[in-house]
């Protein structure tokens, strides 16, 4: 589209000369003094492709404004001290108990402030949002092959954030010193001492000496409103420049291509949608803080390292790293008067980062094994890429698997089911379930695939039934609108590397190059290809041709359902 | 330098060829000026109830108190009164700002589709050469290269001033040397002659006062804190605060009286531990550290609620499922005027697993 056409289309609303002088006046006072006119020029109109997919990033970003915003509230009030008092607030049945100020401030904010609790709330349920957001972001980005080149790096510094993300809730979650909190602490730190070599030495500087000692609180509180905050807000900046600088990726469509972005301009549409769109998620917690009670530590009390409740549960993102924890048998090694103990630090420590760090590594793989350093800005649907699909919902199902083992409590009474029996089962089921799943899914996707193929070729099913003079039925076949098409064939499907493609330039068949064959032909051999241009085109005429043959009763079936009349109309698609 | 050509995107190989963008349709807003208004009226409105919101927010801070008279808590079914009120209004005055300007997005501003050309992500390879020229330049004028002495020393000089910055986080917490470990970790406050009392009310606890099957959480005596001073013991010290935590964290216990019949004796747990079936253990898990708390009475095992390792009291604190993997260690009990008593402390250190443990 040409920027004449812009101009006549956006430009109805210009302002008045009178104002447009006022404004170049602070525009040329701020930019003589930023110079940021030329930055500015290319931005103000840079160009956002529109998907409902695209909003799940932003849940995430606005939740975490959220976060900053009630979390500045309750800093005002909340005392990060271990220092025991006797609460003497509004809430009768804990008067006189005597806990930390930590927990005594936390029921201050809940009791005496008004519009403390409600603060406290939005601000646990935005923490849930933002790494939820994070978690199905992430997942949109892996399904889509968003994160190949040249967004490798944007993939990272978001899986970054997730882990910091949940580094940070948990921080969080700790610090009203409550039954339930301090419980969830302990097992933290149980999990770091169990760390071999370091464990003992990391505990006990992190706690300032033994557990729960006085110091933990006002440590934690430092990293959940400094350290970690100010980490996140770094990376967040860097993963919005890039987004800013690679162009957000957009679907395959009718003029949408790999050269360029097609969509609303940044000011006015997009940011409107977008600022529109934080008023949205901050109202919504706002209205889930006041309606939805989260961790009411009141009714936990304070705590008490020598009591637990039965049932406890930590915050669900934690949930996949207490599913190990619950199910791992207790191995342990002693050796020389050393205790290595695998029943906590794989578990606990290794697995949710080896399996983080897998799902992370995939985009390296994918590209090492296809070969493929080209940039690529047209997402793909899942059913494009099966392996990478099938991989991702067999991680997604072991993390449900784990989160379910993570509860496995709360499953044995709510189905009356044997605790040891769902321990059991969770600890053969975390192994096999997902390889059923990865080759199930992927057995899907190839027959989507088929299926796109077979609506190419053969059209789609219309819905309407022919008898035919022998009586019998048939279902017509009708071809696809041309856009309609156009989207199926225009994401590219990965291509597997054939063995005897695999020696190098110089006709040196390396080892790592025949490996990297069979890994090709392993994930991607049994891809279906798009159908050809010849064989799209073959079965376009078979369908006139079959249509032609029908009496000339030209039918697209709405002659049947009385929408419109078909006299004398063309076939749709011609 | 790469090969320039990988920079660029990922050329289709299309069967069908591109159609382009489709025409813009208008909408009803575009060609309606009734519509048009009817929109413009629309989102005006959104945004007075926005407002409206805001102000009923402020009356509802002002006007809604957090307690009654009475000094119970104001509620609306169930919840704070001010809370939902102040929640709902402020919600509410957000969300009718965001549909508000949404909807005017949607409506009246313009919704033609513009394509905007990409470029490759990669610099120009003349960019490139330039870059790599002023590195090469700015290197040799350094003459890091040429001068291995000033760089190697440089590189050393870093590093060694990387220990201060290490070292100067020493004071986070003692360093876990061996005997700070054992008179912390392997170390609790029970010894000999401490005498067993109940959790909440501190009273010392007679062999009677447990029924067989009987389940008794407890504490050393001084962990519990005593109203008055008639109820110290002489000789006890009364700990509070950070220190009563710390100790608890390791001391907790638990009595279980059994049928001695039932009661297994093995090398770690040796009859005259137990009295009369009365058996102790800690109850602080060996797997992480939480305290155990559910019984199965029939059975003699006791389960940890947070990840369900279950233990055999009548036989050693046996591990007999979960990730837990070892035993409970067990505190010898004796009889002391009549009430339970510790012969010692614990034979093993408490709690969860460390490297530096000896677990044998």
């Amino acid at each position: 589209m040409s920027t004449e056409s812009v101009a006549t289309t956006n430009g109805k609303t210009a302002a008045t000369a009178k104002k447009q002088g006022k404004g170049a006046k602070v525009v040329g006072w701020a930019d003589d003094r930023l110079g940021l006119a030329t930055v500015a020029k290319k931005n103000i109109r840079k160009i956002f492709p529109d998907h409902w997919s695209f909003m799940l990033g932003e849940i995430a970003l606005w939740s975490f404004v959220v976060l900053l915003i009630t979390g500045v509230f309750l800093t005002f009030w909340f005392k990060p001290s271990m220092g025991e008092i006797q609460y003497m607030g509004s809430y009768e049945q804990l008067k006189g108990v005597h806990m930390s100020e930590a927990m005594a401030s936390t029921l201050d904010i809940s009791f005496d402030v008004r519009g403390g609790l409600l603060m406290r709330q939005m601000h646990h349920w935005a923490a849930m949002l933002f790494i939820a957001a994070m978690l199905v972001h992430m997942a949109r980005v892996f399904l889509t092959g968003a994160f190949r080149k040249p967004r490798e790096v944007n993939w990272l510094i978001g899986g970054l954030l997730i882990l910091l993300g949940i580094v940070e809730g948990f921080a969080g979650y700790s610090l009203p010193d409550d039954l339930l909190s301090g419980t969830g602490l302990r097992i933290a730190q149980g999990m770091m001492q169990a760390t071999p070599v370091v464990g003992t030495y990391m505990s006990f500087f992190l706690f300032g000496g033994e557990f729960p000692g006085e110091i933990i609180i006002p440590r934690l509180y430092m990293i959940h409103i400094l350290l970690v905050p100010a980490l996140i807000l770094a990376l967040i900046g860097a993963h919005m420049l890039l987004l800013v600088y690679h162009k957000h990726t957009q679907w395959p469509g009718p003029g949408r291509t790999e050269e360029n972005v097609v969509g609303f301009p940044m000011l006015p549409v997009y940011a409107a949608k977008a600022g529109g769109f934080f008023f949205i998620v901050f109202g919504m917690t706002a209205l889930m803080g006041a309606l939805m009670t989260i961790n009411p530590v009141w009714k936990y009390g304070p705590y008490n390292p020598s009591q637990v409740t039965a049932g406890s549960q930590p915050d669900w993102y934690m949930g996949i790293a207490e599913g190990m924890l619950r199910i791992m048998p207790g191995w342990e090694t002693h050796l020389w008067g050393l205790t290595l103990s695998w029943n906590v630090f794989i578990p606990g420590l290794m697995m949710p980062v080896v399996l983080l760090g897998l799902v992370l590594a995939w985009p390296f793989l994918e590209a090492w094994v296809t070969g493929d350093r080209r940039e690529h800005h047209l997402l793909q649907r899942p059913r494009e890429a099966p392996s990478r699909t099938a991989f991702l919902v067999a991680m997604m199902t072991l993390y449900g698997l784990l989160w379910a083992a993570g509860g496995n409590d709360v499953l044995a009474v709510l189905f009356h089911l044997n605790l040891n029996h769902i321990t059991y089962f969770m600890r053969i089921g975390v192994f096999v379930i997902p390889v059923i799943v990865f080759f199930f899914v992927r057995r899907w996707c190839i027959s989507l695939q088929r299926h796109d193929n077979e609506m190419l070729t053969h059209g789609y099913e219309s819905g309407v039934i022919n008898r035919s003079p022998e009586g019998g039925y048939s279902e017509r076949h009708l071809p696809l609108s041309p856009d309609h098409a156009y989207r199926l064939t225009a994401g590219d499907r990965v291509k597997a590397i054939e063995e005897s493609d695999a020696a190098d330039a110089n006709g040196v068949r390396g080892k790592g190059n025949t490996r990297r064959a069979k890994l090709s032909q392993a994930l991607y051999g049994h891809d279906v290809d798009a159908p050809t241009a010849e064989e799209i085109e073959d079965g376009r005429r078979h369908l006139e041709h079959d249509l032609d043959h029908d009496d000339h009763h030209s039918a697209d079936g709405h002659q049947y359902d009385g929408r419109h009349e078909v006299e004398g109309e063309s076939l749709r698609g011609h | 330098m790469t090969d320039h050509h990988d920079n660029l995107p990922a050329p289709v190989d299309e069967p069908i060829a591109n159609p382009g963008l489709p025409a813009h349709e208008p909408r009803p807003t575009d060609v309606d000026k009734v519509a048009e208004k009817r929109a413009e009226r629309q989102v005006a409105t959104f945004f007075f109830l926005s407002m409206a919101c805001a102000v009923l927010f402020v009356v509802a801070y002002y006007g809604i108190s957090l307690t009654e008279e009475s000094g119970d808590n104001t509620t609306f079914a169930g919840l704070g009164a001010s809370h939902v009120a102040l929640g709902v209004t402020l919600g509410l005055a957000l969300m009718f700002i965001g549909i508000g300007i949404i909807q005017w997005a949607r409506k009246l501003m313009a919704d033609v589709e513009i394509a905007e050309m990409r470029h490759p992500v990669a610099s120009s390879a003349a960019d490139r050469v330039e870059t790599l020229a002023a590195l090469n330049d700015g290197l040799e004028e350094s003459g890091i290269a040429r001068r291995p002495l000033v760089r190697n020393s440089l590189l050393g000089a870093v590093g060694f001033v990387g220990i201060p910055l290490i070292v100067s986080f020493t004071d986070l917490g003692p360093v876990a040397t061996p005997t700070v470990r054992r008179n912390t970790l392997e170390k609790t406050v029970w010894k000999e002659g401490t005498r067993v009392v109940r959790d909440v009310t501190g009273t010392p606890i007679k062999v009677e006062d447990l029924e067989i099957g009987d389940l008794m959480n407890c504490e050393p005596e001084g962990l519990v804190p005593v109203h008055s001073e008639e109820d110290e013991r002489e000789g006890v010290e009364y700990l509070e605060g950070a220190e009563l935590q710390s100790a608890k964290a390791k001391a907790a216990l638990i009595l279980l009286r059994m049928e001695p019949k039932d009661q297994t004796f093995s090398e770690r747990s040796p009859e005259n531990w137990s009295i009369h079936g009365i058996v102790a253990y800690s109850k602080i898990c060996t797997h992480v550290g939480c305290p155990i708390s559910l019984n199965e009475q029939q059975s003699h095992h006791l389960l940890c609620p947070c990840h369900q390792s279950t233990f055999d009291l009548a036989d050693g604190g046996r591990v007999v499922f979960g990730p837990a993997a070892r035993p409970l260690p067990q505190l010898p009990l004796t009889v002391e005027d009549g009430y339970l008593v510790a012969q010692s402390d614990f034979r093993e250190p408490v709690g969860p697993s460390y490297w530096e443990r000896d677990s044998k």
